[in-house]
């Protein structure tokens, strides 16, 4: 080695770029909630309802004799430090029923973990011992823990609302075109699906930290939150302490995947407390705890029927959903269905559409967005429906789906339901999938284990995927009746040294922005990655936001980021110019030079430009002085990044037992600024995706209490039980921002469970098995095998 | 997360750990490994006011040749099991279930004293134990006595020895060559076992279950059927007579029997019987 | 009680609650917050550390048990700013993405190798059955640890 090597700044995007999260998270350094020392902080324990439904008196008597503990609230006691109930930011429909829903059950519980006290004290076993001291009275009310049956309103969870039913939400553009394609169907298919409900499980379990700052009437509010702008938002609005007096801080932040998109009773109450006794107040969940506190994931009924021509060509979809939305509305807990209202024709040309959903009460724990929200669901629907169309028709999986695609040369592609796809080139994705799994040659090993009659089945399943990401412009929000926009904003300093400071809105939990933004702009600025830092997730650093979630970050605020590097260029090359005494137009800007045209030895950094934007001695007449920029962008269409998935699986008929043998995924995010992050975001998405279809589901008895609280109970994988991933991806770049980027942080979950489950029943289906629930548990699948062989009888 | 308060004893022998039980009596639990006591007290689910820990008596851990029976101590972890040459060769069955025993942190620190007394119908130690045909040995106040592994498991969580005993000793005969197999069956390495089978082919065949009732099991029915001359097949049918088992979120009652007659046939087959 | 330990070479020594958790102790008292904790059924091996060389879950060990023992945690694998070689390589391999299961992950996998210094890939995978992570689907994980084994054994 002669020379220290820098990477070429034009080919630093789409680099393997080593993570620079890593190091401080290798070691132990990474700051997460729970490891801030708050010299003290009180510690909150929270009394939770143990009954579905029931009206409770609460004394709080006994707690605050014990050891340690400093207050105690029943709901009653804090009614008046609400400003506002917590919040629900998307009323889906004018008409949408809604229950108040405050921090504090006051006089009813709806659900296991509702909280109906809050105790305060002095340690965290303090808390936890002062919980158990705390009185309960439950008077027992029925649960309503089945969808169908609660939407039939037998029973109410809500008896003020005078019905289970919050919202019925429909889209369907052109009824007669529906009714006329089903009167004309040479096939149909008629379908229903079960997505259970799920526990999203980030390994870092919910906190909050609130220090006060009693003479100023400042609050510094520590969460791991996905969302730290909206929260401080949300939380003047619930407190009542006005908004710029409040400071968000996401650190560290240990994984969300929607489940930290969300106002908790817990960050309202951590605030009021800290205001009410004038010292710091925290709260750390416990995993058992999480798994009634926290927002739960799925939890519909799909019936999905479609017609077809005699060839098999769809001609139209028709989709009915009951959407399970627990006992109350959390922040986006209605509209989680309608992200994926408008998907359910999958990649197919269908011209014809009509959806329709019905959102439910039950006493459960609230629903909210999970990795994928509303699209996993649509993508299982219309490809689990698929394959059952190919069976009807007589075709293979395949076949059925290349006969649908929506043409390349269709694209920018106007759907039925009314959405512009930005770009997609469906066949080539497909074709890769299944040169890589090598389908012909398992078809026909397929066809020798039927032959020999083992029961060892194999099974292979497609699924081809499109979802609409990168959340989103904001007049289509509007809408939609969303309470918040979809831009985002990015601030891009040189600073006087050369080095670069990128402010960003995006609030990563372990997407790695800080590793991809710096490459964006080393990219643009010709610098090196390292000489670029990344603030974040912190209000008063970067105060202008909306944080991370839907596959946003990279098509709106890497965007965003984008945007004001160019604005830096420009204002550099006025500067540039002015020095060099040159026309703008006569400088070339590359590698981080601007160089006059035709003059090698006439040239200059742009960290030299920056440091005469600090000196400010000589700048063009009326420039201000410094080098940054400040950009708001709000993105003109959602992205629609598309893949296609094929899962492998041996079926044991004797015990039920599924075996993920392979799994191949050829997606296509658009343009990738790190294929290692890009894969990494692949394999975990697949894998939550596979455990939706093999070993997740909260599961509740008939009483509402879930069965599967801790995560001995819910199957959370483990390295032993995970797949080897076979990626491959093609490349469709969007047209809709400069970097022709598109999101892959859902992709994964969005492809998985339907492959999976398309695999088990083809394994089964020379057994009658048509249909198998998630997860497909080996008792499950025992199940359907032998109630098949008795309905074969 | 946090265990309610107790009083925590350090056994600095056997003798100090029964004196200490026959002092505070129910009130007490024996802590060895803590792997199946700790998770209970962390939820609250256990709560008792005095633990008695014989985490230290190094005396009770060894793994050692006694004549025609490997001896094992009660306090030798999993670890210790799933790594040891003398079973590898005379109890190969053994090594391997310790193996299979939750994940290799709680294998370095659980022990086969723990396992077996915590008395577990879902544990996989038990059933092996009871399909090898092994002795248990108790010592209390009034000295050791003997118990054999089909008199141990008395209920669910409960076992023969008295509230001021200690489990010092388990012992399983010698069986280099015989056919065996451990059929556990989980949907998670780390679960336990949904239902699980231990047979092991020494002149004699020993088959024992898990999780199919209250207590682990020995599947007698089967053990006659084979010694009468049945087939695998035709004896694994009869693995589930006798049982009581139990519905939860993995499998139905009607289930378990089923997987309880597949599994002991494949446990059969592959023990060779 | 007393408890003496020594964690990561430093010998330590406090009044604790019996109650207290291993974990507890050296986040809370000891002030070592890498160890994180990640649920309370000792499923997910967030928690894990090494006592005496090998690898435990610190929820499942009372703090009084650990009396006498020698502790390694996440701390106390690099020396000298140089990343110790399983850190190096999930670095590598993008073996995390959160960060939040890493500490337990790195602590599991050295123990691993540390019994079976060239372990297959289906032994890499069973020997973290005890860890759960969230964000990787393990696959960049499984890829750390045997190119971490192929390291040493180069």
């Amino acid at each position: 080695m002669t020379a220290t090597e820098t990477p070429a700044a034009t080919t630093v995007l789409g680099s393997r770029l080593l993570r620079k999260e890593d190091p401080a998270l290798l070691t132990g350094e990474g700051r997460y909630v729970d490891d801030l020392v708050v010299p003290g902080a009180l510690w909150l324990g929270l009394v939770r309802s143990t009954v579905a439904h029931a009206r409770v008196s609460v004394d709080v008597g006994p707690a605050l004799d014990a050891p340690g503990v400093v207050a105690a609230f029943t709901g009653d006691d804090l009614l008046d430090a609400w400003a506002a109930p917590l919040p629900c930011a998307w009323p889906v429909t004018e008409d949408m029923k809604a229950p108040e829903h405050r921090p504090v059950a006051a006089g009813t519980a709806c659900y296991v973990g509702d909280i109906v006290a809050v105790v305060v004290a002095e340690s965290r076993a303090a808390a936890r011992d002062a919980v158990e001291a705390v009185l309960v009275d439950y008077d027992e009310l029925p649960a309503v823990v089945d969808l169908e049956e609660a939407a039939e309103d037998r029973v109410l969870v809500h008896e003020d609302l005078g019905t289970n039913r919050s919202y019925t939400w429909e889209l369907t553009p052109d009824a007669d075109a529906v009714e006329r394609a089903f009167a004309e169907a040479a096939h149909t298919v008629s379908e229903r699906y079960v997505q259970q409900r799920l526990i999203p499980a980030a390994m870092e379990p919910r906190g909050v930290v609130v220090v006060p700052a009693p003479h100023g009437g400042e609050y510094t509010v520590y969460s791991s939150t996905q969302i730290p702008h909206i929260l401080k938002v949300m939380l003047a609005a619930t407190t009542g302490v006005p908004e710029h007096k409040i400071r968000v801080i996401a650190p560290a932040v240990g994984g969300g995947f929607g489940s930290k998109l969300n106002v908790y009773a817990e960050e309202v109450l951590a605030l009021a407390l800290a205001r009410k006794l004038g010292r710091p107040v925290r709260w750390t969940e416990e995993r058992s705890e999480a798994a009634v506190a926290t927002i739960q994931g799925r939890g519909q009924i799909q019936h999905i029927e479609l017609a077809a021509d005699a060839a098999g060509k769809v001609t139209a979809v028709r989709v009915r959903l009951l959407a399970d939305l627990g006992a109350y509305l959390q922040l986006v807990t209605p509209g989680i269905p309608l992200l994926g209202a408008f998907l359910y024709h999958g990649v197919y040309d269908i011209p014809a559409y009509s959806f329709s959903c019905t959102g439910v009460f039950t006493t459960k724990t609230p629903t909210d967005a999970y990795r994928g929200a509303g699209r996993p669901e649509a993508t299982y629907a219309i490809e689990r429906a698929m394959d059952a169309l190919a069976v009807e028709v007589g075709v293979d999986p395949a076949e059925i789906r290349r006969r649908n695609f929506i043409p390349t040369d269709a694209f920018p592609y106007s759907s039925a339901p009314g959405l512009v796809f930005d770009s997609g080139d469906y066949e080539p994705a497909l074709a890769r999938a299944l040169e890589m799994v090598g389908y012909e040659e398992l078809r026909a090993e397929q066809a020798r284990r039927r032959e020999s009659g083992s029961t060892a089945h194999l099974g292979v399943g497609i699924s081809f995927y499109v979802e609409m990401c990168g959340l989103a412009p904001s007049r289509v929000l509007a809408s939609l009746n969303f309470g918040a926009g979809g831009w985002e904003a990015a601030t891009v300093r040189v600073l006087p040294t050369g080095m670069v400071q990128v402010v960003t809105g995006t609030s990563p939990h372990g997407q790695g922005h800080e590793t991809s933004w710096s490459m964006i702009v080393a990219d643009r600025l010709g610098v090196d990655p390292d000489h670029v830092e990344v603030l974040h997730s912190d209000t008063d650093v970067s105060p202008h936001g909306l944080d991370t979630y839907g596959s946003r970050s990279l098509a709106v605020g890497g965007t965003a980021v984008w945007h004001a590097c160019e604005k830096v260029v420009a204002k550099a090359r006025t500067i540039a110019a002015h020095q060099l005494e040159v026309a703008e137009e006569d400088l070339e800007f590359s590698g981080g030079q601007f160089q006059v045209r035709g003059s090698p030895d006439r040239a200059m950094p742009i960290q030299a430009v920056a440091f005469q934007a600090f000196l400010a001695h000589d700048l063009p007449e009326g420039m201000e002085p410094g080098l940054s920029a400040q950009v708001v962008w709000d993105p003109p269409n959602f992205t629609f990044p598309f893949g296609a998935h094929i899962a492998v699986v041996e079926v044991d008929e004797e015990t039920g037992r599924v075996q993920l043998l392979r799994y191949v995924a050829v997606d296509d995010c658009g343009n990738q600024v790190n294929p290692l992050i890009v894969e990494g975001q692949v394999h975990g998405g697949i894998l939550q995706g596979v455990a939706q279809a093999l070993w997740e589901e909260a599961a509740y008895d008939g009483d509402g209490n879930l069965r599967s609280a801790t995560l001995a109970d819910y199957l959370v994988p483990s390295a032993a039980e995970a797949p080897s991933y076979e990626l491959d991806h093609t490349v469709t770049p969007s047209p809709t921002n400069p970097m022709g980027v598109k999101g892959v942080g859902e992709a994964g979950t969005i492809g998985a469970a339907p492959a999976v489950m398309n695999a088990i029943v083809d394994a089964l289906s020379p057994l009658g098995v048509t249909d198998i629930d998630m997860p497909a548990s080996p008792h499950r699948v025992w199940s359907a095998i032998r109630a098949a062989k008795e309905a074969q009888q | 997360m946090i265990p309610a308060k107790f009083d925590y004893v350090r056994a600095g022998s056997a003798a100090e750990a029964i004196a200490a039980l026959g002092e505070h009596g129910d009130e007490a639990k024996l802590l060895a490994g803590g792997h199946s006591l700790l998770p209970l007290m962390k939820l609250r689910l256990a709560t008792p006011a005095v633990l008695v820990d014989v985490g230290r008596l190094d005396d009770l851990r060894y793994i050692r040749d006694a004549g025609d029976q490997i001896a094992i101590g009660a306090l030798t972890r999993h670890h210790d099991l799933e790594t040891s040459d003398l079973l590898a060769e005379q109890c190969p069955m053994l090594r391997h279930v310790a193996h299979l025993v939750g994940d290799p942190q709680v294998r370095h620190r659980g022990t086969i004293g723990g396992s077996l007394a915590h008395a577990d119908p879902a544990s996989d130690l038990p059933a092996a134990v009871l399909a090898l045909g092994g002795t248990l040995v108790a010592r209390g106040p009034d000295g050791e006595r003997e118990i054999a592994a089909t008199e141990f498991f008395t209920g669910f969580l409960e076992s023969a020895l008295a509230g001021d005993e200690l489990l010092t000793e388990i012992r399983v005969p010698k069986v280099p060559g015989a056919g065996w197999s451990y059929q556990k069956f989980n949907r998670r390495a780390q679960d336990w076992a949904i239902v699980g089978v231990a047979a092991v082919r020494n002149g004699t065949t020993g088959v024992a279950l898990v999780n199919m009732g209250t207590t682990p099991l020995r599947a007698t029915a089967v053990e006659e059927a084979l010694a009468g001359g049945a087939s695998a097949a035709e004896a694994a049918e009869r693995a589930d007579e006798g049982t009581e088992p139990t519905a939860d979120l993995n499998a139905s009652e009607e289930y378990r029997r089923h997987l309880a007659r597949v599994l002991t046939r494949r446990a059969l087959e592959e023990a060779g019987a | 009680m007393k408890v003496a330990v020594t964690v990561n070479g430093t010998k330590q020594e406090h009044e604790v609650e019996p109650r207290t958790l291993l974990v507890h102790y050296l986040r809370e008292v000891v002030g070592l917050t890498g160890t994180n904790i990640g649920c309370d059924t000792s499923s997910c091996g967030a928690c894990t550390v090494l006592l005496d060389g090998q690898s435990v879950k610190s929820c499942t060990v009372l703090a009084v048990q650990a009396d006498g023992a020698e502790i390694t945690t996440i701390e106390g694998l690099a020396s000298d700013g140089q990343l110790h070689p399983m850190q190096e390589a999930f670095r590598q391999h993008h073996g995390l993405q959160c960060g939040y299961c890493t500490p337990g992950m790195v602590m599991a996998a050295v123990s691993l190798l540390d019994e079976n210094p060239a372990p297959t890939e289906a032994e890499v995978r069973e020997g973290l059955e005890g860890n759960l992570c969230r964000c990787t689907g393990y696959h960049n994980i499984v890829k750390a640890v045997l190119a971490a084994a192929e390291g040493a054994a180069s």
